[in-house]
């Protein structure tokens, strides 16, 4: 009787964890006003076709994502829209099967990936992008400038005190106090965690040794938290503490953020006008793929983090296709004016130009 | 609850009346119960071989290194999962180190000690604390635990921890996520199941044993340890096999809590990983080898969960034939 229970509980411990945490390891941007005044008028507002829409993947663009659906519908009452989160790589894999209609991603599908999908080619359609703060709790400091080599010294746990000289060069004129360095990452996997450490493989040079990844092997002496919001909540809590942590949730948390170098040499604090000239200068691949990391425009904030949404560019169904081609039309043109109100920067023109050209390539049968 | 009346069907031996076709109904009975105990195993053989087959790619890739090396990088794959088999078993050990003596005195306390009507209260609340899921646990933990937790660490740590032989375990730097603070999280969850059921059996010593040892001028300890500790004995190790055996598999409570930093240490303060852990926070994101080996971090937890229980069925069939006392 009690050993039957028993390995019914080893069955579900192997399944439920990640069912479980896909639920709770989202990220936890503040949910904002939706302008419901600017879906009037849009041009995906007098769509024909009644469908319902499934999305799930990056829960980075969560946020951004939620509020755009919000409006699409008020403008667009007979379709609905879900998007579900869960990470980009649930996104890719149910895009992969066709469970869902769009997915949600901060990373470009892996070549040696493209044939499990199986509905064809894809189509990459950049949204919004968001700067990832590099967010401290030292008293007495309010201003931080740290160079990328500084950074990678501090990440990978070879610099331990604040008042280190490579620190200390990089903020002339400040008093830096004896204080432990306590470094906080993400405990669960995840694209910020990717896109900060290919930063500074990019930039950080031979000072940073960690490789980059959803997940990395951090100094053994590091904390984690949970999601963007468990990484803000610590930092807030341990003086002495540095993050990384997405803009909104560390706004939200009231954290300070440390300025970046930039590679045309600036010290940039991480701002949407910031995160939005790192996408401008990028270089746009023809698939409208790119990456706005460790860019040149001397206004660029080089930790900037892109993200997509991806769909089969051959749609199968009338209904379902001409509903997404709304949806994604809309999110390209009036609901760019959603993104900074959520904490996002919104597209530059040309990219913006770029994506709503490309939506002539999303097939619809008649 | 009140009690059944009996049925009017029902004859003066209080069982109903053996119908004509019993014989036959008897064995229906009989072959869908053997087939439902045979579809437990059906079920474990077939949990045991889809995960094996799924994550063979991640053993085959790695080979036996994939249980005792420590380099546990998916980036890169390399897939050594020594540092959370050991965060798992560390973290279990802290919890039934704390459990069992807690789990114990309340058990005791409710059979031997506690007036009536102090005893429902009692087995009701612990009862109760079964029923909480484990995230609320897990969150309790966080947000209320971690940080003065990690005030006392940090004491303990500048305190004993200076000590040579002390300093091995309770050194610095102290976390308020840590190896410790998993394990009480742990030991709080599995002391509702240790104490339901050591009360359970403690409740099994007839009255009259304990009596004659009383009568035999025992004090209320030596009635205890002569008259009810031998016959409970296998029971009471079972309950923590039990408990055990919850606490390595526990999963988002640990992942909460433990600090997710991969590492082999005698330090209890210090941040970790458990293997159930590594699974929730990868799993999401992970795809092929990573995920296989993931899904390998799954297999080994499945594994050492049967040996642990073949092992406390062992223990107990052989204390119990020591003592000459079955269940």
């Amino acid at each position: 009787m009690m050993r039957s229970s028993r390995v019914r509980r080893t069955a579900v411990a192997l399944v439920a964890p990640a069912l479980l945490l896909a639920a709770c390891g989202s990220s936890s941007k503040p949910s904002t006003d939706t302008g419901t005044t600017t879906a009037s008028g849009s041009s995906g507002g007098s769509s024909s076709v009644s469908a319902t829409l499934n999305g799930s993947g990056s829960t980075f663009q969560q946020a951004f994502d939620q509020a755009a659906i919000q409006a699409f519908q008020s403008a667009n009452s007979k379709i609905t829209v879900n998007y579900a989160g869960g990470g980009s790589g649930k996104g890719k894999t149910d895009l992969q099967s066709k469970t869902v209609d769009f997915a949600g991603t901060d990373s470009l599908v892996k070549t040696a990936d493209l044939p499990k999908y199986e509905g064809g080619k894809i189509l990459y359609f950049p949204t919004v992008a968001a700067p990832i703060t590099v967010s401290y709790n030292v008293s007495g400091v309010d201003k931080l400038q740290l160079s990328p080599s500084t950074l990678a010294k501090i990440f990978t746990g070879s610099v331990k005190k604040w008042n280190d000289a490579s620190i200390a060069a990089d903020n002339s004129g400040v008093t830096l106090p004896d204080t432990d360095i306590t470094i906080v990452h993400r405990a669960d996997a995840s694209g910020t965690t990717n896109n900060f450490t290919h930063f500074l493989v990019l930039a950080g040079g031979s000072d940073w040794t960690l490789g980059t990844g959803d997940t990395v092997t951090w100094p053994s002496s590091s904390q984690a938290g949970q999601g963007n919001g468990g990484v803000a909540q610590d930092v807030s809590k341990t003086d002495g503490a540095i993050g990384y942590v997405d803009f909104a949730d560390a706004l939200a948390a009231k954290l300070k953020f440390a300025s970046i170098k930039n590679s045309a040499g600036t010290f940039e604090a991480p701002t949407l006008a910031g995160a939005s000239a790192a996408v401008g200068s990028a270089t746009i691949a023809a698939d409208l793929t790119y990456s706005p990391l460790n860019e040149a425009g001397a206004d660029a904030y080089p930790i900037t983090s892109p993200t997509w949404i991806i769909v089969y560019a051959n749609q199968t169904d009338h209904a379902k296709g001409t509903a997404l081609k709304d949806f994604l039309g809309y999110i390209l043109n009036d609901g760019q004016g959603l993104a900074e109100a959520a904490n996002y920067a919104k597209l530059p023109t040309s990219l913006q130009q770029k994506a709503i050209t490309q939506l002539t390539q999303l097939v619809v049968p008649a | 609850m009140t009690a059944l009346a009996p049925s009017p069907d029902l004859g003066a031996s209080g069982l109903p009346p053996s119908p004509a076709g019993g014989k036959k109904v008897d064995r229906t009975f009989r072959a869908v119960a053997f087939s439902a105990g045979l579809l437990v195993l059906a079920i474990l053989a077939l949990i045991a071989y889809s995960t094996t087959s799924k994550a063979w790619s991640a053993f085959a890739h790695q080979g036996l290194s994939f249980f005792t090396s420590t380099h546990w990088d998916p980036n890169t794959n390399h897939f050594g999962a020594l540092d959370f088999e050991f965060g798992t078993i560390l973290t279990a050990v802290i919890a039934i180190a704390i459990a069992i003596p807690a789990s114990l005195g309340i058990a005791l306390f409710i059979t031997e000690l506690a007036p009536k009507r102090v005893r429902a209260g009692v087995t009701y609340v612990v009862d109760l604390l079964a029923s909480i899921p484990s995230v609320v646990y897990g969150f309790w933990a966080l947000a209320v635990l971690t940080t003065p937790l990690g005030h006392i660490y940090k004491h303990i740590a500048n305190t004993i921890g200076k000590v040579p032989g002390f300093r091995n375990f309770l050194g610095g730097p102290a976390s308020g996520e840590s190896f410790m603070t998993a394990g009480i999280v742990l030991a709080v969850m599995i002391i509702p199941i240790i104490t339901s059921i050591s009360r359970e059996v403690l409740t099994t010593v007839a009255q009259d044993d304990k009596n004659a040892a009383l009568a035999m001028g025992a004090t209320r300890w030596e009635m205890l340890r002569v008259a009810v500790f031998p016959r409970v004995r296998s029971g009471l190790i079972g309950a923590s096999m039990l408990g055990l055996g919850r606490a390595m598999g526990e999963t988002i409570a640990v992942a909460l809590v433990i600090g997710s930093s991969h590492q082999v240490t005698s330090h209890v303060f210090f941040t970790g990983d458990s293997m159930a852990a590594v699974i929730a926070h990868d799993f999401p994101e992970a795809t092929d080898l990573p995920r296989a080996a993931l899904i390998g971090l799954g297999v080994v937890l499945f594994g050492i969960t049967i040996v642990i229980n073949v092992a406390a069925r062992a223990i107990a069939n052989r204390t119990s034939a020591m003592t000459g006392v079955g269940r």
